[in-house]
């Protein structure tokens, strides 16, 4: 050997930075590229940021832990495409701080889920999963009909998502409030803006309460968007090879 | 019972408090209440106070250290050092009780796949809250402090040093161990990053970095200052576990909080990149955390118990530099057929594959180092959880690998294989080595002869290894089965099952996997018990002849 491996086991620094510099590679030639070459993400239309609303409701999705059994990323695989609908593309979950793609279906996958059912069907079976899936074995969560959904931080979420790349405009900040509310409520004056600033957003009085925006409504909210956004008659798979 | 102590009073010597400990951990207390009263959600007001209060009982246990009096200092041993053992002891306590803590999460969460009534309907008990607490509970709060206390074991004795810092060590245990309490009741609580294995919000991620950093200089200051001109092969583990978990602990954890004084973050990088990033970190929590790691307890400890040295020493500096050179190319595996660009898929995948060459070059070592002393397998049932530990870690970096090739990982991806393999590797490889070294430091540390029952340690071993079996065969065939079922076609070309017949067909190996993980769980009380009367010193009456170890105590480090 021409470098003896005494240097190492005689010198603790130079141990380190070996260390160091051995296990840094495999990271910054696997990693980084993502963030530069221009085809990691595929051109699409039809993805915008998410709604006021929306957003609490991932949070809700997020807090509950619902990624541990539900994956939200279809593989191109024949089963699947027919089971799920058109494999997920980057390009949807590019708003996602963080993904959600998840890593196990102990239920099914929900990458495409928004619409497919409807809210009633939902917010049973959250609230008690068995009593329209008798062989579920899903928690369930009757409480997100009772709490009250906080969102008086909803524009500092929206500028902090901001500040890390997701394009919300200052008119969605400024009209945070209004928006959220106006998507649970189909009755209020706002849900004409709202669509504007956020087209395809599912405008409903989610849980059949219209005197409360509750938890439910939010996390409701958020499914029913799931795997919508884009607009696949126009999308080119061929030019987006990887 | 005979008594078993051997415990001498040490020469006695003034303890002195630090006026600079004292007034950080003054700062540490306000800064925590500041925390609190700010708040914007109540659960960072509960951990404003929880962290106020950990900084009040770090001080009270500094003062109260000075105002005892003179106490025992450590027994002397080797030429001029003494060592710091007591942190390590209260790592043994730890490490065990969390092993039994984590190990319960576990085989609840696994009933509640059996009886979703389990999930009680309330917000703090469902799966998706506790399944979380079970992963930190068994991989950094159980595994991470036997990580801690071995590593201060080992550093010490190979370099013939006293640990470097002087309370920096407990430091490093108690803010360790804070960082674990702020993450569990945090998921409970709901509070979440969402990130597998890096579920702790943003706060307790920079608790754990400074911590981290300590822990480093302490591991790296205490390195400097031995008195052996080599350092040992176990210490180039450990320094690599630790430098590498620092890296990809800040670069997966980057967020920015939505307020200084709450607990909500948002992640730096989103969809694709994040995803990279986090399996860039999730896999090689694996490769460094859970092999690396216990890679420096099987490079020290099986030599010492075996009384033998290490199989190869130009074999372990092979292992070791290919090893963390190849395992951190892994991370792709576990975004196969996602909207992962395909090279970066492809690239995971060969790195995988290559990845089970050094894998068995050190389980080789590990397992070659027990020639000349075989027949201690008959005797020694420590030596036997030993080698049972490497022949399953053969078994999942086998297993990794087949499951790492896309063809293969489109029928075993999101499925219970995985899980099965997860544990083939956790419940045999790691916890079985962790459960072997615990048994030899347990009477190392508290200075008695022997172990106060090898028999028990038998029973553990057996009630374990079936357990394990029941675990992985049982997820192994629901796993495949349900990967076949959801790609299984009919005569007229349709999907032959809908989702939720899958789920149907798996129960009875949801019972057969909750109960092999009882069976695990049974084991390791058994073990705590056995510790338990260990440190107590006293010694199980038993039958000794075929049982009978060669004791060992104090023999040469393995160099």
């Amino acid at each position: 050997m021409g470098l003896k491996h005494e240097v190492f086991e005689k010198n603790s620094l130079i141990l380190t930075v070996g260390i160091l510099v051995t296990v840094a590679i495999g990271g910054l030639v696997e990693i980084s590229p993502l963030f530069y070459l221009e085809s990691t993400v595929e051109k699409v239309q039809g993805v915008r940021p998410y709604s006021p609303l929306e957003l609490k409701g991932r949070d809700i999705y997020i807090r509950e832990g619902c990624y541990n059994c539900h994956s939200q990323m279809v593989r191109p695989l024949r089963d699947e495409v027919e089971r799920y609908g058109h494999y997920s593309l980057a390009a949807e979950s590019m708003y996602d701080h963080p993904f959600q793609w998840g890593s196990k279906r102990t239920g099914p996958d929900l990458a495409r889920v928004g619409g497919r059912y409807s809210n009633e069907w939902h917010v049973a079976h959250l609230a008690d999963p068995r009593s329209v899936v008798p062989e579920s074995i899903m928690p369930g969560y009757p409480h997100l009909l009772e709490y009250r959904l906080k969102f008086d931080n909803i524009q500092d979420a929206m500028a902090t998502h901001a500040a890390v790349g997701v394009p919300y405009s200052e008119a969605m900040i400024e009209n945070a409030r209004s928006d959220l509310i106006a998507q649970s409520n189909p009755a209020h004056d706002g849900a004409f803006d709202l669509e504007e600033r956020y087209p395809k957003a599912v405008v409903a009085d989610f849980d059949g309460n219209p005197e409360t925006v509750t938890e439910m409504d939010a996390l409701v909210a958020y499914l029913q968007m799931l795997g919508t956004l884009v607009d696949f008659s126009v999308y080119d798979a061929a030019e987006n090879l990887r | 019972m005979t008594d078993n102590r051997m415990v001498e009073a040490g020469p006695k010597r003034p303890a002195q408090s630090n006026p600079w400990l004292i007034g950080l951990l003054a700062i540490g207390g306000f800064l925590g209440l500041f925390l609190a009263a700010k708040a914007k959600d109540g659960v960072m007001e509960f951990h404003g106070y929880l962290f106020m209060a950990a900084a009040i009982a770090g001080i009270f246990a500094s003062v109260s250290k000075a105002f005892d009096g003179p106490k025992a200092a450590p027994v002397e041993r080797g030429p001029g050092v003494t060592y710091n053992d007591g942190v390590i002891r209260a790592g043994v306590i730890a490490s065990m009780l969390w092993a039994v803590v984590g190990l319960l999460a576990g085989d609840f969460i696994a009933w509640q796949l059996v009886f979703p009534e389990l999930n009680l309907d309330l917000p703090w008990t469902t799966f998706g809250r506790l399944r979380p607490l079970h992963t930190s509970a068994v991989i950094f709060a159980f595994g991470g402090n036997v990580l801690l206390c071995t590593s201060f074991h080992v550093v010490q004795r190979t370099c013939k040093a006293r640990l470097a810092g002087g309370p920096a060590g407990w430091f490093v245990f108690w803010g360790y161990n804070l960082f674990i309490v702020i993450a569990a009741t945090g998921y409970v609580l709901g509070v979440t990053q969402s990130k597998e294995y890096a579920e702790p919000e943003w706060y307790a991620d920079l608790w754990l970095t400074v911590v981290w950093v300590v822990y480093l200089l302490v591991f790296l200051g205490t390195l400097r200052k031995r008195t052996e001109p080599h350092i040992y092969v176990a210490n180039w583990f450990y320094l690599a576990f630790i430098v590498t978990v620092a890296m990809l602990h800040i670069v997966n954890n980057l967020a920015l909080p939505i307020s200084l004084f709450g607990s909500k973050s948002v992640q730096a990088f989103s969809g694709v990149q994040d995803a990279l990033t986090q399996w860039w970190y999730g896999h090689n929590a694996v490769g460094f955390f859970l092999t690396a790691g216990f890679l420096a307890i099987m490079y020290y400890y099986v030599p010492k118990r075996a009384g033998r040295p290490v199989y190869s020493y130009r074999l372990s500096i092979v292992h070791f530099w290919s090893l963390i050179f190849l395992y951190i190319w892994a991370g792709p595996h576990h975004l196969h057929w996602t909207a992962l660009p395909d090279w970066a898929q492809t690239l995971g995948m060969v790195f995988s594959v290559m990845l089970w060459m050094p894998s068995w070059g050190g389980m080789i070592n590990g397992l070659m180092t027990l020639s000349g002393a075989w027949d201690k397998l008959r005797t020694d049932p420590v030596i036997r959880m030993f080698v049972l530990a490497i022949a399953f870690y053969g078994m999942s970096t086998f297993e990794g690998p087949v499951m790492s090739i896309k063809a293969v990982n489109s029928l075993s991806h999101y499925t219970d294989w995985t899980v099965g393999h997860v544990h083939s590797g956790a419940l045999g490889w790691v916890g079985m080595i962790s459960f072997a070294a615990l048994y030899y430091l347990t009477p190392v540390m508290w200075e008695r002869t022997r172990l106060y029952s090898l028999k028990l340690v038998n029973w553990h071993f057996w009630i374990a290894t079936i357990g394990i079996l029941l675990y992985i065969t049982a997820m192994w065939v629901s796993g495949i089965m349900e990967g076949l079922m959801w790609r299984a076609y009919d005569a007229q070309g349709f999907l032959e099952y809908s989702f939720i017949e899958t789920v149907e067909v798996k129960q009875p190996f949801n019972i057969i996997r909750a109960v092999g993980g009882l069976l695990y769980l049974l084991g390791a009380v058994v073990m705590a018990y056995n510790l338990w009367r260990t440190v107590r010193g006293d010694v199980a009456k038993e039958a000794e002849p075929a049982l009978r170890p060669s004791v060992v105590t104090d023999a040469a480090p393995a160099e």
